[in-house]
């Protein structure tokens, strides 16, 4: 066993007083935290490392599990209120000042001593500060990844217009992941309503490339296999522009500038029709 | 070996796939459904495949084939009920089958069919007419 280990452990008041001024000049984030918090969460810690320092050196080891699972819930309820990355290793890394500085008290004149021990501890330190931020990063990008499968979910609706008619109100940029999602839910939901026509709306897509088109070109021929008719409608202007000049054909497709015009075709293919109900015979024959 | 029954209904015919194809059956099916058509002279053909969940190239292929050799024979052909992962596998294969009509279940099948012999009827009677 080492020096900085013993020593660590005989000074753990003093450095804990240190590393607080330290945090409390570094990092101090009072707007999102209290001192008592930070004191009892910083004390916490330093008890867990001294501890863990007595056994082993080594990071990864299971003697620093304890610290290591420590940090982890540091990193994420810091995450949660709103701390940035920097700073959460920042909380790790504001240790290295009182540490160093008991060590320089300790070796007075054995400087070779001196460096050994501020790397030692040093380097122990700037282990656990980044796995401090790995943990924080993978909180964040689990965040994200819940979020994209939210919005895959959200951005995919089937809305029933009328018995026999579906819409499908496309939001945001497809790629083919997307697709495929909007294309099985779009068939499934053939399938359930029994449905006869289903209006494809691009109104809420920003670009249209050779790929998305492909892809609703996809959706629409397999669609048709299964006996329902596909319309597209939403185009606009510059996105009809965009796909005349990649050279996309959609001969086969029926198209339409506005929602409600396809709905119209809709509704003419399956031979009904909206009327005005004033003048309209039924409509008398109610009122009477 | 297995054959598919062939249903006639009035002058239409009526297949429904409900055993797995395979490459044999789908030859078989062919052959007799072309026979079929030529002995009844058959003006329509439903083939139900709304149990059928796999398909490959050569499945796909047969359906267009069908498709022809009933135009061929003067009879229309429709292909009801595929399911939503089928039609998916046959896009993605490629196969966009341009010469078949679909429709989503038998009923609606029998509708369009009697609409096209309706039609045709029509047309005849008034080529009649003009003679």
């Amino acid at each position: 066993m080492s020096v900085f280990q013993q020593i660590v452990r005989t000074h753990e008041t003093a450095i804990l007083n240190g590393w607080m001024k330290e945090i409390s000049i570094a990092t101090r984030r009072s707007d999102l935290m209290n001192d008592a918090e930070m004191r009892q969460q910083s004390s916490e810690f330093l008890h867990l490392f001294t501890e863990a320092t007595q056994v082993s050196s080594e990071v990864r080891s299971d003697a620093f599990a304890a610290a290591r699972e420590f940090l982890k819930g540091v990193a994420k309820s810091r995450m949660e209120q709103g701390f940035t990355a920097s700073e959460i290793s920042m909380f790790v890394l504001s240790l290295k000042q009182p540490v160093f500085n008991v060590l320089r008290d300790e070796f007075k004149g054995d400087a070779s001593k001196l460096v050994t021990e501020i790397w030692t501890s040093g380097d122990l330190l700037d282990k656990l500060a980044m796995m401090t931020v790995d943990a924080a990063i993978e909180l964040r990008e689990q965040t994200i990844a819940r979020q994209q499968e939210e919005m895959m979910e959200l951005s995919t609706p089937v809305v029933k217009l009328w018995d026999g008619v579906l819409a499908l109100p496309l939001i945001g940029t497809l790629d083919s992941g997307r697709t495929q999602v909007v294309m099985e839910s779009l068939l499934s939901a053939i399938v359930e309503t029994n449905s006869q026509v289903a209006i494809i709306d691009i109104t809420g897509v920003p670009t249209v490339d050779t790929l998305v088109a492909q892809h609703l070109i996809k959706t629409i021929t397999a669609a048709r296999l299964m006996g329902a008719e596909c319309y597209l409608s939403g185009i606009r202007p510059a996105i009809a522009q965009t796909i005349v000049h990649l050279g996309i054909d959609l001969v086969d497709v029926q198209t339409k500038a506005k929602l409600s015009d396809a709905f119209k075709i809709a509704l003419t293919r399956l031979g009904k029709a909206v009327v005005s109900i004033k003048n309209h015979p039924a409509a008398r024959a109610e009122e009477q | 070996m297995d054959r598919i029954p062939i249903l006639k209904v009035g002058d239409c015919l009526l297949v429904t796939i409900q055993v797995d194809m395979h490459d044999e059956l789908a030859m078989s099916l062919q052959e007799d459904l072309t026979m079929q058509i030529a002995k009844h002279a058959s003006r329509g053909v439903l083939i139900d495949i709304s149990s059928l969940e796999i398909v490959d190239s050569f499945i796909g292929r047969m359906l267009a084939n069908i498709a022809a050799m009933s135009r061929v024979l003067d009879a229309q052909t429709v292909v009801t009920g595929m399911q939503p992962a089928v039609a998916i596998t046959l896009v993605e294969l490629g196969m966009s089958l341009p010469g078949i009509r679909t429709a989503l279940n038998v009923e609606r099948g029998m509708e369009l069919l009697r609409e096209f012999i309706g039609r045709d009827a029509e047309a005849e009677d008034v080529d009649g007419a003009e003679e």
